[in-house]
């Protein structure tokens, strides 16, 4: 296991504000010193466009974009750097495979299964394609505990036309890790394609696209140590080379012609109209870089720890419930009983701790855990236990009072 | 400036027990509803007037303890008045939470209110059933 003092150490934002507890990190984690200066050093000494220049900095800054398409291919195991797009962000993927695969694949009746408990980003780009498709949109059915069913989930297939699956690796509010594996074997096996959202695992989990088998690969830079604005959609190469780009554009075609045909350069540059995020890139080489350094086997096995140990402290008192047992992935959710989770996080707020409360862009959760509004803790590799008991010493003493006061 | 225990008071009384939390299916009265799109606060005010007074408003949803505190306080400050009364103490309302001189004893309650605008985050929390409240005025004043 890595020494969390020393991780610590390179990230500002926790120099910067030693006392502030910030488990806030499922909505964007912090950055490393290494990442902060990839992205400056661009702007002060490598400042240029790529496969523009005819010149030496333009040169060496368009190598090391190119190069870093192989340092994440290597990290999630992708056959070949050509299957990686980059984008702006794992919302920006999941459009760009909603929109494109509904143009080339979904017909009217089809069903694209998905999921209701899931985050907005995995629904809505689906029920645009359904619009488009004349496609129909079908759920996932989901038990009170939260975890996925996988014999609810096979069920889905029986007398229905399922053309693909979309569904997040780990769920964004409950922290759970579904069996990809397993769910991406039972729609192959069905003829369907598979689209994982990886936002909240590829920061937490050891990712290998090959392994689990699926077709495409969501995810954020922001949400993995990297600058914010940059995101990869990982696709099997030969279903990339079939799909059009969402964007036309200077640097993804080779040439047009006045008859408004236009030669497209190939997978993945045809995706990719646009000056892109260039320092983003290198910055997200850089995050890669850093967590491979720290094995993805220690970052999943910490984030289990951390949930693990938070939760166990919080099942010890009798004014929380905590809706996510045996969460693995950093997260945890629960309530101060009687409490508005917004008056709660008011209060946490106030003596210096960071979390997130709502629906988590999980609009139709409730339905499932029975509440519309929780608080959610979610920590990465620089979180402490420390941080975990000074937090549970808070929740402890909340009250609905003290949580007015913090207003007063 | 009001006491700080009379304003925690107020503030877990209108929580607890607000006097003005109740749907309304009657067809005379109009209703505005108005919602988050960052929290979970959810707010439906309905509201009745009649020759240019308020005879009637109440409120449903989930919202927080500002939420809902704020909303029933401004339910009893403009039941029973004129809609410019009403407006003009919506506007004292505003003020006080945009951290500019206000007048205090048009607020009555609502003064528990005065120190909100020091958490950004949540002065939207204590606006949004406020707002509701006067885009009905706003619409029985067209």
């Amino acid at each position: 296991m890595f020494d969390v003092e020393k991780i610590r150490k390179d990230f500002p934002m926790i120099m910067n504000h030693p006392d502030l507890i910030y488990f806030d990190s499922a909505a964007t984690s912090f950055k490393p010193r290494s990442v902060i200066d990839t992205v400056i050093d661009y702007y002060e000494h490598n400042n240029c466009n790529i496969h523009r220049g005819d010149y030496d900095i333009s040169f060496a800054v368009s190598k090391r974009y190119d190069d870093t398409r192989k340092t994440i291919a290597r990290f999630i195991n992708a056959k070949r750097p050509e299957e990686i797009v980059y984008t702006y962000g794992a919302t920006s993927s999941l459009n760009i495979v909603a929109i494109n695969f509904a143009k080339k694949f979904l017909n009217k009746g089809d069903v694209i299964l998905t999921s209701e408990v899931e985050h907005a980003s995995d629904v809505l780009p689906w029920f645009k394609a359904a619009e488009q498709s004349g496609a129909i949109i079908k759920y996932v059915p989901f038990p009170k505990s939260g975890r996925f069913d996988l014999e609810a989930y096979e069920k889905c297939f029986e007398n229905e036309n399922v053309k693909i699956v979309a569904l997040p690796h780990v769920s964004n509010v409950l922290g759970f890790i579904y069996p990809m594996k397993q769910i991406a074997a039972i729609a192959h096996k069905h003829g369907a394609y598979i689209a994982v959202d990886g936002a909240q695992a590829v920061p937490h989990i050891k990712m290998d696209v090959q392994d689990l088998d699926i077709d495409f690969l969501s995810f954020s830079s922001h949400k993995m140590l990297g600058p914010a604005g940059i995101g990869v959609l990982y696709g099997r190469y030969e279903l990339l080379e079939q799909m059009d780009p969402v964007f036309y554009g200077g640097g993804s075609n080779a040439r047009f012609y006045p008859d408004c045909s236009i030669i497209l350069k190939n997978t993945p540059e045809k995706f990719e109209a646009g000056t892109p995020d260039i320092e983003g890139v290198l910055g997200l080489g850089k995050a890669i870089e850093y967590l491979e350094e720290l094995g993805m086997d220690n970052v999943e096995e910490y984030g289990k720890q951390l949930a693990g140990y938070f939760i166990s402290k919080l099942e010890k008192l009798d004014n929380v419930t905590v809706y996510n047992h045996g969460a693995e992935a950093g997260i945890v959710t629960f309530n101060v009983n009687g409490i508005f989770a917004q008056d709660a996080a008011g209060y946490f707020n106030k003596q210096g701790i960071a979390v997130r409360t709502g629906n988590h862009c999980a609009k139709m959760l409730d339905q499932i855990i029975g509440v519309n509004e929780t608080i959610r803790a979610s920590m990465y590799i620089y979180n402490t236990k420390d941080e975990i008991d000074r937090f549970v010493d808070v929740i402890k003493e909340t009250t609905l009072e003290k949580c007015v006061d913090s207003i007063l | 400036m009001m006491d700080k225990e009379i304003k925690r008071e107020i503030m877990l009384d209108h929580y607890n027990h607000p006097n003005n939390k109740q749907t309304v299916n009657d067809e005379r009265y109009k209703s505005v509803h108005n919602a988050s799109d960052s929290c979970i606060d959810d707010i439906t005010v309905f509201m009745l007037a009649e020759d240019g007074k308020i005879k009637d408003v109440k409120f449903d949803g989930i919202g927080c303890t500002i939420c809902t505190a704020s909303t029933d306080i401004m339910c009893d400050l403009v039941t029973g008045k004129d809609l410019s009364e009403a407006k003009a103490i919506i506007n004292e309302y505003y003020k006080m939470v945009d951290e500019k001189p206000f007048d205090e004893d048009a607020l009555e309650e609502a003064n528990a209110f005065d120190t909100l605008y020091q958490q950004a985050n949540r002065i939207k929390c204590g606006t949004i059933g406020i707002r509701a409240i006067e885009d009905l005025i706003n619409e029985y004043d067209k």
